[in-house]
Parts: C-alpha cells; structure tokens; sequence
C-alpha cells in the first residue's frame, strides 16, 4: 500500500511504514487531491478523519507539521499524512471532505496559529476570549503571560502579568558524571585523564 | 443574532418596507446611498450552560430558536481547558500520566491505556500476561462504571430519578475495586507504561468474581425501568438521528457510531493487550437515534461482564510490570538492601527513562469511542508532543447537525445519549 501511494500521485515525498503505521509526507499544494483520492478511491477509502494536529519545530524553515490521521473502517487500515507549514502560508482545508475536521482545523490555529485556507469557520476554540498568542508553539512559556483573577474593588476578573513566587524549575537531568567533564580548578588533572580516555577508545 | 441580507428594491413591494418608522429612527444600514435594506432579526437566542445541570458540565449551547424548534446549535467549548497537552511536553513520561485521569474523569483507566500503549510501543517493550489481563478487566470494569453513569445521567436528564439513585450504588461497588487496586477512587494512575502500578490485593478477583453474578440481574433491573419504558421511549426514540454516512463523515466512534450501524470496535478490529483472548459480541444497531445509542450501551455493559468473567478465569499469578529496571521501579524491600535498586528508583523518579525518537497514534476503545494518543518522541526524557485526540471533540461538533429542527427539550436528550465529559473536550 506504502508503494502504490507513493507511485500514485505526484510530489508525494515519502510514504513508508514507520513503527508499524503507515505514514506519508506530501507538500500543501497536493494535500487536497491525495486527501480526496484517499477518501474516495475503493482501494483506500479513509472514511473519517480522526484526528489532526499540529508539531511544532522551531529549528527548522517551516516549523510546523500538520498532522492528519485517517481511518477506513472497510478496510480496517489507517494512515498518518503529514505536510509542513510555517506562520504564514495557509494550508488548504479538508472540511468539505471531512466536516469533522472544522473543529480540529479551527484547534490547530487557536494553539499553533496555522492558516487554514478556505475553513470559513476559523476561530478559536480551546483558549480563553481575547487570548493571545499561540500555547503550543515551543517558544510560548509553560507559565503564559497573563493571569486572571477577582477583583473585590473592581468586581470584575482582571488580567496581570504572571507572577510566580517560584520561577518554574526546568531540570537538567544530565548527570555531572556524564556531562560536565571538567569540574572548575581541575583543568589540568582532567586534561590527563581526557588523554587517557581519548587513548582508550 | 442578526442576520443582514441586501435585497433588491426593484423586485419587491413597497408595501414590504414598514412605512411608519421614521427615517431617524432606522439602523444605518437601512439606508446607504438611498438604497433600502431589510434586516432581518431573530430575537430567540438562548444560553444553555455553561450552568445548566444537563449540559454535563461546562457546555455553553447558544441555541437559535424559532419558537421552541431548534434552528441552530452553536457550542462554544474550552471553559475547562487547562493546557493539559502543554504541561505533558514539560513532565517525564513517568509524570505525564496521572493527567490522562483528569481527561476524562468518567473512565480514567482507559485513557492511561491508550498512553501506556504509546509509550510502550515506542519503546519496543511487552508487558507481561497478568498485567494485560489486568488492564483488560480494569478496562471494562471503567466501561461499566461509565456507562452506569451516562445511562443513568441521561435517564435523570429526560425524567427518571430512579435509575440514578440505583446506580450510584453500582458504581460505588465497582470504585472499591478501583480503590482496592490502586488505592484512588477516581485518579487511579494504575496502568503505567510496562505494565500496571502493582498487583491487585489477593481477595480482589473474588470480590470481581461475586459482583459479576450479581450484576446481570442489576441490568435486568435497569433495563426493567427504561428500555421498555413508555415515557423514555417517546423522548429517546427518533431522536438526534444520524446515518452511517453522517456518523462517518462526522468522526463518530464507539457506542455513536455502532448505534448507527457500523460494526466497528477497536477491541475487535485492532485489538491491544489481551482483547484478542477473549470473547464478546460487537452490539449494532440500525436507527441511530438516542435510543439506539442508549440500547447499545445497555448490551455492552453486558458484554463487559462476560469478559471480565472470562478475565478471570483465564488470569494467573505472576509479574504486573516488565522485569526491567530502567522502565519499572524497583520493590520497597530491594531499596532497602541493594545499591544498585536504590539508584534505579531516585533515576527513574528524577530523570526517568528516555524514549527513543519516533512517533505513533495509538488509539484504544474508550467506553466513549476512539481515544487516541499521538505521541512523538525525540529522544529525551519528555514526549516532544503529545496530542490527545478525545472522542466528545467530534460528537460534540457534530450536534448542530444532530439536533437540526428538533425540539428545546429534545436537546438534553442528544448530548445525554452523546456522553460528553469536558475534561476530555476541552483538554
């Protein structure tokens, strides 16, 4: 199945099997002609449209993958398609194959800020009224900026900027004996001993 | 709501256009370069929620009413959205689990499950045979205690007290085995990735033993007081119908989707754990409607007896976690005696264990529907991403649909039968 969807459509990157699922990566422009074929071609027919979600990697030039994952129900088969976005450039809606997939499209922009082009709906879904900002993006911090809370005098919920008694504790786990080499004023010793090491491996 | 519409002055009457408002007095959109407009308002827009004690929560219906006919339903969701895919990507593995019992508060061990599995399968490892029996019964007992609750729910929702009342004291039985198990009643955090916290007390399996003969005849009882009942009938049936095609399109799964006619169980159809070892039918039903879905949770309850029942005969003593101790923490008594247990435990509460890089949807039968998990990991000790996909998100959306043209009192019958809980909606 991997082969025949990887031969079948133009600009399809990759279509393997990884850990058992099926997963291809395609570009946005082909995304509406391979989710259309995948719906309705009787050797695929991916009825639902589970689930689509957002992935977020700031290091690379389109830092987000718009993650579709589809089930057939008559063939018992799903499959994972995966495209690449970055802030501006809109990727084509599924919602008219799919009309389940309004709510997720409008999901992926509230928490990542993904453009859908031609969702009529896009609003969001999940984060407070007047949020800004995307939650999910890697460079938004855990902690957010702003905090609600009752105002007596005002008696109404007032917004501030967060202040935490206790800034939040983000662990190094790498053990000083695996990571720092070099302890501070042992310099030299550890040069020797580094020597050793080197001339062991 | 208002609903503006240009209309074109030369095809309709004067006689249209209300001649006794004055000129002053209209909105500025009536007259724009001596064009008129009509505008059009509907003045029956109703809350439903977020307060209401049959919106199962925190829903916020906006329903649009042409009398006490539904026009439209809008949801408006997230007023309990806590950031919960957020905060996983900043815990240990170990620690993002207890936040899939705050999903859905209703039936916590099967969403463990569905991240237990994920994590399991990106780290490539077999949890042992009791632990899969375990997590095979103590899933269906949460199928049972959640479909207790949305039954009886939506019974209380539509009139019937006295299925409630009967069943609180059902579900009370079965969170003892919960308590007995993992020591919580509600937040268990027992099935962990490798396996379950730990071995269930020895008298325990009787205790399962002897409530399973007698709850067959408890859902004799229940189904004594609704499913032939006339009232409940006429508020359930030929309500918030779908088809197979619309439940479809609309990403049904579960209970919603099998009352629709479509024989679908991830149990069956891709089984984990030990479903493949046990044997139980897959209820469907044709209509559709809330009855339908009230009548298919009804049979599964039943189904789940047997295969607690047939868990039980088929389990055996042995161990309850993988038997390696860089994905499962050491016994009390070894911390006490061996060093090399001792650095086990502080590693695997601190650091805990790296998942190699690699990515997978898992997604197992929650008593709701399709509960998956799609967890990429990138090689550290924390998941890169950890996406739930919470099965009421598409019912929920689907209920503009469900409910087009149906009555005001029908509707708590439609999100009753949808069995939505927000914990897992708005995340």
């Amino acid at each position: 199945m991997a082969f025949t969807l990887a031969t079948s459509l133009p600009d399809i990157q990759s279509a393997s099997v990884e850990k058992g699922e099926l997963v291809v990566r395609t570009v946005r422009d082909q995304l509406l002609p391979l989710m259309q074929m995948l719906r309705d071609d009787p050797r695929y027919r991916f009825e639902q449209l589970m689930d689509l979600c957002g992935v977020d990697f700031p290091s690379r030039a389109e830092r987000f993958d718009v993650v579709y994952n589809l089930l057939s129900v008559s063939h018992n088969q799903r499959i994972r398609v995966i495209i690449t976005t970055d802030e501006h450039m809109p990727v084509p809606s599924v919602h008219h194959l799919w009309p389940c997939a309004t709510w997720w499209e409008r999901e992926c922009y509230d928490l990542y800020g993904v453009i859908f082009s031609g969702q009529p709906d896009l609003r969001r879904i999940l984060t407070d009224i007047g949020f800004e900002g995307f939650p999910l993006r890697k460079d938004f911090p855990l902690t957010g900026y702003e905090e609600v809370r009752y105002d007596v005098e005002l008696r109404k919920v007032v917004k501030e900027p967060v202040s935490l008694t206790q800034d939040f504790r983000d662990f190094d786990f790498v053990s000083p004996w695996e990571g720092m080499l070099t302890l501070p004023g042992d310099e030299k010793a550890h040069e020797v001993r580094q020597g050793i090491k080197r001339t062991r491996g | 709501m208002t609903d503006m519409k240009p209309v074109d002055t030369s095809t309709i009457e004067e006689s249209f256009i209300q001649k006794d408002i004055p000129e002053s007095l209209l909105p500025e959109q009536a007259l724009q370069n001596g064009e008129r407009r009509t505008v059009e308002i509907d003045s029956h827009a109703l809350n439903f929620g977020p307060q209401h004690p049959s919106a199962h929560g925190v829903l916020r219906l906006v329903l649009e009413m042409e009398g006490e006919v539904v026009a439209r339903a809008v949801p408006h969701i997230g007023l309990l959205h806590r950031g919960t895919e957020k905060l996983i990507e900043y815990k240990t593995y170990h620690k993002a689990l207890p936040y899939f019992d705050r999903l859905d508060y209703v039936s916590p061990m099967c969403e463990e499950q569905a991240f237990a599995l994920a994590t399991e399968k990106l780290l490539g490892i077999d949890i042992p045979e009791r632990a899969k029996w375990l997590r095979v019964m103590f899933a269906e007992i949460t199928r049972i205690l959640n479909h207790i609750l949305n039954i009886t729910a939506m019974g209380l929702d539509c009139g019937a007290v006295t299925p409630a009342l009967w069943g609180y004291e059902e579900r009370e039985k079965l969170l003892e085995f919960y308590e007995a198990a993992s020591g919580a009643r509600f937040h268990a955090n027992y099935f962990r990735p490798g396996g379950v916290a730990r071995d269930i007390p020895a008298d325990l399996e009787d205790r399962i033993g002897a409530w399973t003969k007698e709850f067959r005849a408890w859902i004799d009882d229940l189904e004594g007081l609704l499913t032939g009942n006339r009232i409940w009938k006429q508020r359930t049936v030929g309500i918030g119908v779908f088809t197979t095609e619309q439940a479809l399109a609309w990403g049904f799964s579960g209970p919603c989707l099998r009352a629709s006619g479509v024989p679908w169980d991830l149990r069956r159809s891709q089984p984990y754990d030990n479903y493949h070892k046990v044997d139980f039918k897959v209820p469907v039903t044709r209509q559709g409607d809330c009855y339908d879905r009230y009548l298919v949770r009804m049979e599964e309850m039943r189904e789940s007896v047997k295969i607690i029942e047939q868990c039980l005969t088929q389990i055996r003593p042995g161990a309850v976690k993988v038997q390696d101790p860089k994905f499962t923490p050491p016994p009390r008594a070894d911390m006490k005696r061996s060093m090399e247990a001792l650095i086990h435990h502080f590693k695997l509460f601190s650091e805990g264990y790296h998942v190699p890089p690699g990515a997978t949807y898992t997604a197992v039968e929650s008593p709701k529907g399709e509960f998956g998990v799609y967890l990429v990991a990138d090689g550290s000790n924390r998941p890169y991403r950890c996406k739930i996909r919470p099965t009421g998100f598409s019912h929920l959306q689907a209920i503009d649909e469900l409910s087009r043209r149906a009555m005001l009192a029908d509707m708590v019958a439609v999100i009753g039968s949808l069995d939505l809980v927000f914990g897992e909606v708005d995340r």
